[in-house]
């Protein structure tokens, strides 16, 4: 039988843990690689592990009746991680990332285990999410859709095409963050599209439930997207940082794709296990 | 042509609760009524807003889903090409992209609104299918065809309204991915596709009063390309005429060339497409057909039968 088991507790410290098992391991590939998204992935850790292990219901099997969809693609390093950790890819995935005989790129593809969609051109993931959150409730199953969003992405039309139609469709089985970390390839986003914020309100415009939390603190993610009624589409409007973990990444758009040399390596090392303690 | 689609289309999703339509603000014609009061939960009108209408689809498909996206064919096509790319070719979804009234069908409505260069297009893009039926009959089987496949996204272009049938009496079934012969002939070879099909249909009677056997076929399929069936109608035909409604670049007529100069055909081979070229002219379907050079009389005097 797959019995459903719903998790309704919420782990700080395993939380924590998991998320510095994650940091790490994504550091430690990008030893292997000139290039990984390396401060988009730690800008979403923690709204990712949540949705993944907090969030989303597991049958006994390790299948899920929910979705996840990363729709900032170009984050999709912790999602790597997270399956590998799960078991759905392989160490041997991770090591050959983006390597010629690998499968996993620095984008996520559908047909990879784990991976629910292709992603990587932005303003993509939440009209998929729409059409996943129809077929759910044209089967009559419970299915919940999870996306994750980068703020760059909801400059996209296309995003508020599916804002639109998600609440016009009664799509209440969408939750969705906005990884809000503020950096683009050009700068700040608060600074070059000042008229955007503050952003859940923009959402709960188009007839969205909206919270707002710390991007990186577990229990106020859990918190806010339990918190939920469910009678709409939800979006948390997560407060992020760029890079975050490691004080020379933080906020510094560089790190958007760069690989730390091996001294910079050692010094994040240090700097995040640091941050547990 | 669209009741027809239309009705095929309800049929499908009558006996098959996966079937979805995704439209984008378009009138509902013929049967849409009928679908959108009988299933409402499967007929999602976006509104002005094709993105969403690909992507849409690309969810339901990526859950096991049947959808169809249908608006005018610039709207399905050019305005989401990027989700069309990316959420259908490269996921490789069974969704069908309905690309109505396409070609210069909409005559007074202007360039906005003309589907020149849709099999091109379309035709670049890696697991795309194309389909573009000459008549009603021939669409209902497309239609059905479109419902079942599972192989990965679909371009089905259409026409409009009131387009008469030909393939009544055709010698050939349709089947996805082969040409159909219609009549079939032994001097001169017609090699069309779309509702421009009727062109093909007079110009035959033409050859036929000055004493040819006249071949005419349906290249309904245009992507897999019956490259085959092209080449031995280029082998079994002394004279071999193209005509499409599209740009000279990425249609029928280049790649019968293509086909020819590879096998080394020996036949004649006259070419009839649309110019390229945006023509403001505000007439007919049939006066803006003449403005890019389709015409009984000047087909006629290029082939020989003036």
């Amino acid at each position: 039988m797959n019995k459903m088991i719903r998790r309704n507790t919420f782990d700080v410290q395993a939380a924590k843990e998991r998320c510095l098992r994650y940091r790490r391991r994504i550091l430690d590939i990008s030893q292997q690689v000139g290039a990984l998204h390396i401060g988009s992935a730690y800008s979403c850790t923690e709204i990712v592990d949540c949705m993944y292990h907090a969030l989303m219901r597991r049958n006994l099997d390790g299948s899920s009746p929910d979705t996840f969809l990363m729709s900032k693609g170009h984050g999709c390093m912790i999602q790597y991680v997270i399956l590998e950790e799960a078991g759905v890819l392989s160490r041997r995935d991770l090591d050959d990332y983006c390597k010629p005989n690998g499968r996993l790129g620095c984008h996520p593809d559908y047909g990879n285990p784990g991976i629910e969609a292709s992603t990587g051109s932005l303003g993509h993931g939440l009209s998929m999410a729409v059409g996943m959150a129809l077929a759910e409730r044209g089967r009559e199953t419970d299915g919940i859709i999870y996306v994750v969003l980068s703020d760059g992405e909801v400059q996209e039309g296309s995003t508020w095409e599916a804002v639109m139609m998600a609440s016009s469709l009664g799509c209440s089985n969408i939750v969705a963050a906005v990884d809000n970390n503020d950096f683009q390839s050009l700068g700040r986003t608060s600074v070059t599209h000042p008229s955007f914020y503050p952003l859940a309100e923009k959402f709960a415009a188009f007839g969205w439930e909206t919270a707002e939390a710390d991007g990186h603190d577990s229990a106020a993610i859990f918190g806010a997207i339990s918190a939920r009624s469910g009678k709409r589409p939800f979006m948390l409007c997560a407060k992020t940082i760029k890079g975050k973990g490691v004080s020379y990444m933080e906020n510094v758009p560089i790190w958007h794709y760069r690989s730390p040399s091996k001294q910079e390596y050692q010094q994040a090392v240090i700097e995040l296990e640091q941050a547990v303690q | 042509m669209r009741n027809t689609f239309s009705e095929a289309l309800y049929r499908a999703a009558s006996s098959n609760p996966d079937v979805y339509i995704v439209v984008a603000d378009i009138s509902p014609a013929g049967s849409m009524a009928k679908f959108s009061q009988q299933y409402p939960a499967r007929f999602i009108n976006v509104g002005v807003a094709e993105q969403s209408m690909i992507g849409i689809c690309a969810g339901l498909a990526l859950k096991g889903c049947q959808p169809f996206a249908y608006t005018i064919a610039t709207f399905s096509l050019y305005r989401p090409f990027e989700m069309v790319r990316d959420d259908l070719c490269y996921q490789n979804l069974p969704v069908t992209v309905v690309g109505m009234g396409a070609g210069v069908i909409y005559s007074t409505l202007g360039g906005t609104h003309h589907t020149q260069e849709d099999i091109a297009i379309a035709g670049a893009l890696p697991n795309m299918q194309i389909i573009a039926p000459c008549d009603p009959a021939e669409c209902t089987e497309a239609t059905n065809y479109c419902a079942k496949q599972k192989k990965g996204p679909i371009y089905l272009r259409i026409g409009k309204a009131g387009e008469p049938n030909y393939t009544d009496k055709a010698v050939d079934p349709w089947v996805f991915g082969k040409l159909r012969y219609i009549k079939r002939g032994s001097d001169v070879c017609i090699l069309s596709y779309g509702i421009i099909m009727q062109k093909a249909m007079q110009l035959a009677e033409r050859f036929e009063a000055a004493g040819k056997s006249v071949s005419v076929i349906s290249c309904h399929t245009m992507k897999p390309l019956d490259v085959d069936g092209i080449a031995e109608a280029l082998a079994r035909h002394r004279h071999v005429v193209v005509i499409e409604e599209h740009a000279p670049q990425g249609g029928l007529a280049p790649r019968t060339k293509q086909i020819a100069w590879d096998t080394r055909a020996t036949c004649r081979l006259d070419t009839f497409t649309l110019q390229d070229a945006f023509i403001h002219n505000y007439g007919s379907h049939d006066d803006l057909l003449s403005a890019h050079g389709i015409d009984l009389p000047a087909m006629s005097a290029r082939v020989g039968l003036a």
